[in-house]
């Protein structure tokens, strides 16, 4: 989004005023209940995940089969990371996938060539209709409200822990164009 | 302050918008990133150290207490009554996990995580969302902390607006804030609860009145003149539960209480005045000019009889007792009807806080029931009690010293 870095500065300086001063605003936007509780922990503190978080991680409610997992990536290094891949308990596989127009004009997610990519200093959007961490066979439903724990790798093999929150959300049904379609059908749509 | 700027500058929002307003910057900042080539017209820059206008005045969500009680009453309200569909901490502590984190972030003029009408959420118009649990939670949660009311003689309780399992009072100054925030409440509601009811009201349109005038009710009273106000002494005592689990907490009653305005119309001034016992023009009771006047219950007239009829609202109201004393905060509302005489039901959602219902609100409400002349033009029609918690810290959500304890 233009003017992100402006909209935080204003917003941060809005929560100083609401909060009396309280600290609770640091450089993140979105502290509030759900947000804090999905804050993400590094493993190392040499390593790429040590300067990557996530602001707002969330995860659409499912039954079962696939369902999309979504957040703002934050890089606060001076170096470009890469999410090369994503895993969960909740899920037999993960794939990072984009969204793109395919021949017929429809919108369709696919696996994305070399990961999502966190330029230093700056921010990868995670959600619907755009890139985001898709979830496959799922192990067991996903309910309104809970915590989900998503491990990413970096580039450099270090991981970051993430707990996204999960919410109801009728949107982010693109088709699956993957290696094998057949037997994952539309994500699923619980509300 | 130094000469006015011609321009919605970054500095002066930073300067004064942001800070002077009290927080309400953020719905400012985000319609003054649109429009940062805009100059300032005179009013507005006149207006930059008065109050901010009225859609982007925000209410904190997080503090000792939940917003929505002490706050003075904003222009529109909707309650909606849930009932949670596998009643238990997990659930109530997801449901409220969800909820809260919309209004805290929807409160600022920020969008609810995955808010898929973000647009709507710029203007937070003083938005607060009020959280309660019924009685049947309670007993769960915290046993013997909140009991349903007693039945009162003149009720007529339709159970289409009866006792849930959860009350949201969702308030707001402007009425697509309060769609919006409404919906994305119950959206994130789906899977964890049932809606039984929504119970809109309105007041007066926002900024059209001084602070702290009383409402005026549909049958034209004034409404709610003798309520405790926030820089009372005893504002604390009468409203904020001082023990545990509920410190910090309330307990709310919501009424639905219908107006008989077809018969009411029948009624000169002279006998609405008589009913309550109060002026229709200035409030005041019949013994004196002004509405907060100390009515004189001794006062007799010419013929010897009471100037204020001792089966009066006001007179069987009042009590010496000042422990019978409660926060009113009511709405009026109107829903068509064309069953009805008037083509509509008509009334007051009668919503009050209280420290302890049993000592505050039973016994007057006993008394009315026992005799009010008003009883012949109102009919208690719904009827809910719940506990209200105590407001949430930034990064915890309401409820959860309950929930979790």
């Amino acid at each position: 989004m233009k003017n992100s870095r402006m909209t935080s500065l204003l917003a941060a300086v809005a929560l100083t005023a609401l909060l009396g001063g309280l600290s609770a605003c640091g450089e993140d936007t979105s502290s509030t209940s759900a947000a804090d509780e999905s804050t993400a922990s590094a493993t190392t503190s040499s390593t790429q995940s040590a300067v990557l978080s996530i602001e707002d991680p969330w995860i659409k409610v499912a039954e079962d089969g696939m369902t999309g997992a979504f957040g703002k990536l934050v890089n606060s290094g001076d170096e470009d990371i890469v999410v090369t891949a994503a895993s969960s308990e909740v899920a037999s596989m993960m794939e990072l996938h984009e969204t793109t127009m395919n021949a017929d004009g429809e919108m369709a997610m696919s696996p994305i060539e070399g990961g999502f990519v966190i330029p230093a200093g700056g921010t990868h959007v995670l959600e619907p209709g755009a890139d985001h961490l898709m979830v496959m066979g799922l192990t067991r439903p996903i309910a309104a409200g809970e915590s989900v724990v998503i491990t990413l790798t970096l580039e450099d093999g270090s991981t970051l822990e993430v707990t996204a929150i999960g919410k109801n959300y009728a949107g982010a049904n693109e088709e699956y164009v993957g290696d094998d379609s057949s037997d994952m059908g539309e994500m699923s749509d619980h509300s | 302050m130094s000469a006015p700027e011609p321009r919605w500058g970054r500095r002066r929002l930073l300067q004064t918008g942001a800070v002077a307003l009290g927080g309400a910057g953020t719905g400012w900042s985000a319609a003054a990133l649109g429009l940062s080539d805009r100059r300032a017209t005179p009013s507005e820059q006149a207006g930059a150290t008065s109050a901010p206008p009225t859609l982007s005045r925000t209410v904190a969500f997080h503090g000792p207490h939940q917003a929505g009680i002490a706050t003075p009453p904003q222009a529109y309200v909707a309650v909606l009554g849930m009932d949670l569909l596998e009643p238990g901490r997990d659930s109530l502590g997801r449901l409220m996990r969800l909820l809260s984190d919309d209004i805290a972030r929807l409160s600022r003029g920020l969008p609810a995580l995955a808010d898929t009408e973000a647009e709507l959420a710029v203007a937070p118009a003083s938005l607060t969302a009020t959280f309660g649990f019924g009685p049947r939670l309670m007993e769960l949660l915290a046993p013997g902390t909140l009991a349903p009311l007693p039945a009162f003689s003149t009720d007529r309780l339709d159970e289409a607006w009866g006792q849930t399992d959860v009350a949201v009072q969702i308030c707001a100054d402007d009425p697509i804030t309060l769609a919006h925030a409404r919906r994305m409440l119950l959206k994130d509601s789906v899977g964890l609860a049932r809606l039984v009811w929504v119970q809109e009201g309105f007041r007066r349109a926002a900024g059209t009145e001084p602070d702290g005038t009383t409402m005026r009710n549909l049958m034209g009273q004034v409404d709610g003149t003798v309520n405790p106000a926030e820089a009372d002494s005893t504002f604390g005592g009468l409203v904020w539960s001082d023990s545990e689990p509920m410190r910090g907490g309330s307990f709310m009653i919501l009424r639905r209480i219908r107006m008989l305005l077809e018969t009411w119309d029948a009624v000169d001034r002279s006998g609405r005045e008589a009913v309550v016992g109060r002026r229709l023009d200035t409030g005041a009771p019949l013994t004196g000019t002004r509405e907060h006047d100390v009515p004189d219950l001794e006062a007799t007239n010419d013929f010897d009889l009471p100037v204020i009829d001792p089966a009066s609202h006001m007179a069987r109201a009042r009590s010496d007792d000042p422990q019978q004393q409660f926060l009113r905060r009511g709405y009026n509302y109107v829903v068509p009807d064309p069953s009805r005489p008037t083509g509509e039901d008509s009334g007051l959602l009668f919503v009050a806080f209280a420290a302890d219902i049993d000592k505050q609100f039973v016994p007057v409400q006993e008394r009315l029931a026992e005799l009010d002349r008003l009883n012949e033009w109102v009919t208690t029609i719904g009827s809910a009690v719940y506990a209200v918690p105590p407001g949430a810290a930034d990064g915890e959500y309401v409820g959860q010293g309950l929930v979790e304890s």
